[in-house]
């Protein structure tokens, strides 16, 4: 399962991936701890607990291709704000979701940048479909591009 | 009042239907009831005692006609023919059936209305002053802030699992009616030296088992960075705040443990960073919001004179009305604190009444208050009269508001599954009992709030007197406290000493107002009393020590 801890069997595999929101190769590198990334020079892939820093990361995100970000449990939203501070660092690569992950959690994940979903057990690919398409508009903004109705309402009016 | 465009109707109807869907798959056994509760409680539904409990939101407190007149149905429709309006300005319904929830919200989303983020450990409905648009006293209207707050807060995607609560309260005047230090953000709307409106923070209040009075973060916020800084609270909040101990876990803990001072750097730190991201809503979404907000019509040269030949109405009309800054205009405040009744309660008869009111006599508007009243906020002094007969008739027209009668109580053991003890049953026996002795007036201002445990809904450390239910060897006894206040000049109450069965504790009150009415000096209230006497005397005549 995805949570099996082990020395060499860390972190979730591109198997475990229920749903993924990116055109690129699903990275197969091995994820290690935020400690050890930042002792090894060569790491591409991380895994970060809900006390882990994610500012930390910032200064190496060139080298990273793989981010995944766990919640052992799902009302934990610490992973909300480290997937958010990865994006507005300017990390492009994948950002995983894994662990304690429900249906009405994904729209919120995907707004604070996640693009790939590893949840425990598989969801219900109906729900799920339905979850991330829920929200034709949203108010505020996050990690994603979507403009926030706030600006919407005066986007189309006059030239300024 | 504001008024939803297409925008903000199509959120409350996706909420709804998929609210209808989370119950669906609850009822259909694909979600566990370990894995509903959080979503259900993102939606204001709590599962108590006997039943589920539902909170509607009422965005800064107020409403419309309309709005009442749909509370007043839900009442009838959903529940058992009253609601309870909540000292966060919010209403609950005590005997919801789950099945019914979702059609529930779908017919309050006809009138703009909700249950998004009423409970959760997200950031819930934003409270504000219930005389804001009609106090003398205030420097703006608070609302048009609150409503962008609102707009910003509403299924916020980083901020929906948060360590616990979060609770936002925003007033624009010196007077505080609105406990704004006693919230996770308390925000003031103030004037600069230079004469540019912006925003105080005030971070880290709250009440529960460990109360505290929220400590000045910032002095001035820009109105054009004001979510940018609310944002950065929010994430050094989320990102720190601690998980490992619920009771620990809201913000006043953090900004405790941190130090204010370096709670604030790290807030100024985010902000900064916040501030590059452009997460500002445009300044032209404030100015769209404003106008909704703007003076009704109000007519000029009408009487201010009051004709008090009627000593019942006149005794309403000292008790129960605010100056306003309109000419010949007052605020009326309903009470919910009938002698006998249930602090906060209404029924459908007297809710559509309040409706009816309201759009006769107070442009469409009415309020709810933290003390679980209701305001009409611009009423024709010339008007007062027929309105109190009214209100009279249908047993709204209690004269006690801020005194003894006009008791905050939580729901305590009578719907509570976390209650030591009863608080309904003995703010009911205590108004009667000073009702009955004619110490009410006499009295004067004197703030009694009763919570039935150590969570604290009923604000008793906020209290000029305060009662808390605890729980001693499974009998119920009660700790008096004395010298809180929820004000500007906001203070924590403090225990008395040892506690007391039902029937002490309603002496107890009576003894230390014994005490207030034999040491008070000319034109002191009951806490400027016991401010300035302290403890002793009090402790004395209770304990004899
Ligand atoms: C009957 C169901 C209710 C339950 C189970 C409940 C539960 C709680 C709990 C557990 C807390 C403490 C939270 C904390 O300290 O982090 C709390 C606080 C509070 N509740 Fe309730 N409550 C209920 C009803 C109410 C009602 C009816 C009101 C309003 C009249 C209310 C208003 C409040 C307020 C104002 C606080 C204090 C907020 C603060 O600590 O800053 N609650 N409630
Ligand atoms: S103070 Fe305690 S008893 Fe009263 S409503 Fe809150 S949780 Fe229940």
């Amino acid at each position: 399962m995805a949570n099996d801890v082990s020395e060499t069997d860390f972190g979730t595999s591109p198997d475990d991936v229920q749903f993924r929101f990116r055109d690129d190769e699903v990275a197969d590198h091995a994820q290690v701890t935020v400690d050890s990334f930042l002792e090894q020079s060569n790491a591409a892939a991380v895994r970060i607990e809900p006390g882990d820093d994610a500012r930390a990361l910032v200064p190496h995100l060139e080298r990273l291709r793989l981010v995944e970000v766990n919640f052992p449990a799902f009302g934990d939203g610490r992973g909300y704000s480290s997937a958010r501070v990865l994006r507005e660092a300017g990390y492009e690569g994948e950002l995983r979701a894994v662990g304690d992950i429900g249906i009405d959690q994904l729209a919120y994940l995907r707004r604070c940048g996640f693009d790939a979903f590893a949840p425990d057990s598989k969801l219900d690919e109906a729900d799920a479909e339905t979850a991330f398409a829920r929200w034709e508009n949203v108010y505020q903004h996050a990690a994603d591009t979507r403009q926030p109705i706030p600006e919407r309402r005066h986007a189309s009016v006059g030239h300024e | 009042m504001y008024k939803y465009d297409n925008y903000d109707q199509a959120m409350v109807e996706t909420r709804v239907a998929e609210f209808r869907d989370q119950t669906r798959r609850r009822l259909e056994g694909k979600l566990s009831e370990e894995q509903f509760r959080p979503l259900r409680l993102m939606n204001g539904l709590y599962l108590q005692l006997h039943a589920y409990m539902l909170r509607v939101a009422i965005p800064y407190g107020t409403l419309n006609s309309a709005q009442m007149h749909a509370l007043a149905d839900t009442a009838e429709k959903y529940d058992r023919g009253y609601g309870h309006f909540t000292t966060r300005q919010n209403i609950q319904y005590n005997w919801i059936k789950l099945e019914e929830a979702p059609d529930l919200l779908a017919d309050l989303a006809e009138v703009e209305m909700h249950a998004i983020q009423t409970s959760g450990n997200c950031i819930r409905n934003i409270s504000s002053d219930h005389f804001a648009g009609a106090a003398e006293d205030e420097l703006i209207d608070p609302r048009p802030y609150a409503e962008l707050l609102r707009q910003w807060s509403s299924f916020h995607p980083e901020f929906s699992f948060l360590p616990r609560k979060f609770k936002i309260a925003v007033i624009a005047s010196e007077t505080d009616r609105a406990a704004m230090k006693l919230h996770d953000i308390g925000i003031q709307i103030v004037k600069s030296d230079s004469g540019e409106i912006g925003a105080r923070f005030y971070v880290g209040g709250g009440m529960g088992r460990t109360p505290m009075i929220a400590p000045p973060i910032r002095d001035f916020v820009p109105l054009d960075q004001l979510i940018s800084y609310s944002e950065a609270c929010l994430r050094v909040y989320n990102r720190y705040g601690r998980r490992d101990n619920k009771y620990k876990a809201r913000i006043k803990i953090l900004v405790h443990e941190l130090g204010a001072d370096e709670y604030k750097r790290q807030v100024e730190e985010e902000f900064a960073h916040m501030l590059e991201q452009g997460v500002e809503p445009p300044l032209a979404e404030l100015e769209r919001i404003k106008p909704y907000f703007a003076d009704p019509s109000f007519e000029t040269g009408l009487p201010t004179e009051i004709d008090r030949s009627d000593p019942d109405f006149a005794l309403w009309v000292d008790t129960n009305t605010n100056p306003h800054k309109a000419p010949g205009y007052v605020s009326a405040v309903i009470s919910l604190k009938p002698v006998g009744g249930i602090p906060g309660d209404a029924s459908t008869e007297q809710m559509h009444l309040m409706a009816e009111l309201s759009k006769e006599y107070s442009f469409d508007e009415s309020r709810v208050t933290h003390t679980q009243n209701i305001v009409l906020p611009h009423v024709k002094i010339a008007d007062l009269y027929a309105l109190w007969t009214k209100l009279d008739a249908a047993g709204l027209g209690s004269p006690n508001l801020d005194t003894i009668e006009d008791i905050i109580a939580c729901p305590g053991l009578d719907y509570c599954s976390l209650a030591n003890a009863r608080s309904i049953p003995l703010a009911q026996q205590i108004s009667k009992r000073f009702a009955a002795s004619g110490k009410t007036k006499e009295l004067g201002e004197l703030k009694l709030k009763i919570s039935g445990c150590i969570n604290a809904c009923g604000h008793h450390h906020a209290g000029h007197i305060g009662i808390l239910g605890v729980d001693k060897k499974g009998v119920e006894n009660y700790q008096l406290l004395l010298g809180g206040s929820e004000a500007q000049d906001t203070s924590l109450a403090k225990i008395t000493g040892r506690g007391f069965d039902e029937a002490g504790i309603i002496s107890a009150v009576e003894t230390v107002t014994d005490i207030y009415l034999d040491k008070r000096e000319e034109g002191e209230r009951f806490l400027d009393t016991y401010r300035r006497i302290g403890m002793d005397p009090f402790k004395e005549a209770l304990y004899g020590e």
